[in-house]
């Protein structure tokens, strides 16, 4: 196996709250290959949000080492760092609290090519419509202001912000459970097109085990923040070892169709 | 007394005037039975709780109200807190930040049910001792912010039931909770509406949620009816192409996976 494009080995980060130490992060390590979708489940408090903070850089770790195609990420900063951040993007779940309310949804796409400098002023505008087209909006919506765009469109410019830059690598944190069901399919459709399409590694972080179990590759499952368990996702899925995993299968709701006995 | 809790005939909802007027609700006939668990079912903006507002009188001052909601099944007409109970999604916004739990349940219990301080309060202990938070002396003194989301949650259904409601409103009341603690919260609102006979009304966007425990499911969606029936027979064979949507737009562990499975 080649080598993988992200692997985080050993992290750890411990938060303060009123006098308690809380192990956000405790001994982490786990990698994800290029074209490849990691699922990280877990309950609220889990640390999966830290974690994905943390292979963005956003929240230092207190120890641990993290590498992103072969360069030590956790050592970069300045405009070494910068440059890495055009390899790996992030798209959270709240698309609206993510932008600037009074930015247009030209502006939001524009920030990230004159921030890298990759487009030209003159050839901002078509790539603008490029980036809108590949996500499945049109053109026309570019001047519209982003908070006058319903929740899906206003996610796949999120998406599309995060391609802007080209990037190997999107870490979704809670992407699509603040969606409408029948949106989330097509935001979750249109992620695994660009993953086919581009090659895109995705770190896919979500509470949802369905949700992840339907457009990842492998599961891993977090509690207290500790990695319990990972493995392809339809073995985990089938069957569980950890205790977390467990009950994170057994708390999925199921679709009860056939007539139920009356109470 | 008619087996019909509630009645709703053409009710319309419309916020706003004029040309900004927004209508939420839009000509709906419902009617809740005594005792049943009702799933409302639909996504943004499909009025669902705009229903469970107007139900329980809730509505702000600028909605106007057009048709009729009746309560058949009911002597008087039903007070909010006191014959119908609230609990919406996020309780940390229901609750009072500065005041302890214990407090504000027992507060519920004096002003609907003429309690004593005391007496109250011993409510209020029973009450978080039956939604399940551990070590209830202790959490009676505690602030909302001491609490998890789910026990949070569990206060605030320990709230609305204080009062010894007769219908139960669940407006979103687990969508912020992770899965386990969602279906542990499921499960003591199934519990308490069974050994309370009251009668629950539970809104939620989650189809296979409702599934598992409603007696009945109503969809709706952009401000109308869809259909409504027992939940086992209209998920089985929905008589409308919306429901059949949402049905589909379902993902479960069965679903199968969008992408290929070979590892790249």
């Amino acid at each position: 196996m080649s080598a993988p494009l992200l692997a985080v080995q050993g992290l750890g980060k411990t938060y303060r709250s009123g006098g308690r130490e809380v192990k956000g992060l405790d001994d982490v390590s786990l990698s994800v290959a290029a074209g490849e979708t990691l699922g990280l489940v877990g309950p609220s408090g889990s640390g999966k949000s830290t974690l994905a903070r943390v292979v963005m850089r956003l929240i230092e770790p207190d120890c641990g080492a993290i590498a992103f195609g072969g360069e030590n990420l956790g050592a970069l900063n300045g405009k070494a760092l910068r440059a890495m951040r055009k390899r790996i993007q992030m798209v959270f779940q709240d698309a609206s609290a993510a932008f600037n309310p009074r930015a247009s949804v030209a502006d939001v796409l524009a920030d990230p090519l004159r921030i890298h400098g990759l487009a030209s002023r003159a050839g901002r505008q078509r790539r603008i419509a490029q980036l809108l087209e590949s996500v499945g909006l049109s053109e026309n919506l570019a001047a519209r202001p982003v908070h006058a765009v319903s929740g899906g469109q206003r996610q796949r410019v999120a998406i599309a912000r995060a391609l802007a830059t080209g990037p190997q690598m999107i870490v979704l944190d809670e992407a699509v459970s603040a969606l409408d069901v029948t949106v989330r399919g097509q935001i979750l459709d249109l992620l695994v097109r660009l993953q086919r399409e581009r090659g895109l590694a995705y770190l896919f972080v979500s509470h949802d085990l369905a949700v992840v179990r339907a457009v990842s590759h492998r599961i891993a499952i977090m509690d207290r923040g500790r990695i319990v368990e990972t493995g392809p996702a339809a073995t985990v899925v089938a069957g569980p070892q950890s205790p977390t995993g467990r009950a994170l299968v057994a708390a999925i709701p199921r679709l009860h169709k056939e007539a139920r006995p009356n109470a | 007394m008619s087996n019909v809790l509630a009645s709703l005939r053409g009710l319309t909802v419309t916020y706003g005037s004029a040309e900004g007027a927004h209508v939420a609700l839009h000509g709906l006939d419902l009617d809740i039975f005594r005792g049943e668990r009702l799933a409302l079912i639909g996504e943004s903006g499909s009025g669902k709780s705009t229903l469970a507002l107007a139900l329980g009188g809730l509505l702000p001052q600028e909605a106007r109200i057009a048709g009729r909601i009746g309560w058949p099944g009911l002597a008087a007409p039903p007070r909010a807190g006191r014959d119908i109970g609230f609990v919406f999604q996020d309780a940390g916004a229901s609750l009072n930040p500065v005041i302890p739990v214990g407090r504000q349940i027992a507060e519920v219990a004096r002003l609907h049910l003429g309690l004593t301080r005391h007496e109250a309060s011993e409510r209020a202990r029973a009450l978080l001792a039956r939604v399940r938070i551990p070590d209830p002396n202790r959490a009676l003194a505690a602030y909302p912010h001491q609490l998890s989301g789910g026990q949070r949650q569990r206060v605030a259904i320990a709230a609305a039931i204080a009062g010894a409601p007769s219908l139960l409103i669940a407006d979103e009341a687990t969508s912020a909770l992770d899965t386990i603690v969602q279906a542990e919260i499921v499960a003591l609102l199934d519990e308490l509406v069974r050994a309370g006979g009251m009668t629950l009304v539970f809104i939620t966007h989650d189809i296979a949620l409702a599934s598992g425990f409603a007696d009945r499911i109503a969809v709706l969606c952009q401000a109308l009816l869809v259909e409504a029936g027992p939940a086992a027979a209209l998920l089985g064979a929905p008589g409308e192409a919306y429901t059949a949507r949402l049905l589909a737009s379902h993902i479960g562990l069965d679903t199968p996976p969008l992408i290929a499975e070979k590892q790249p």
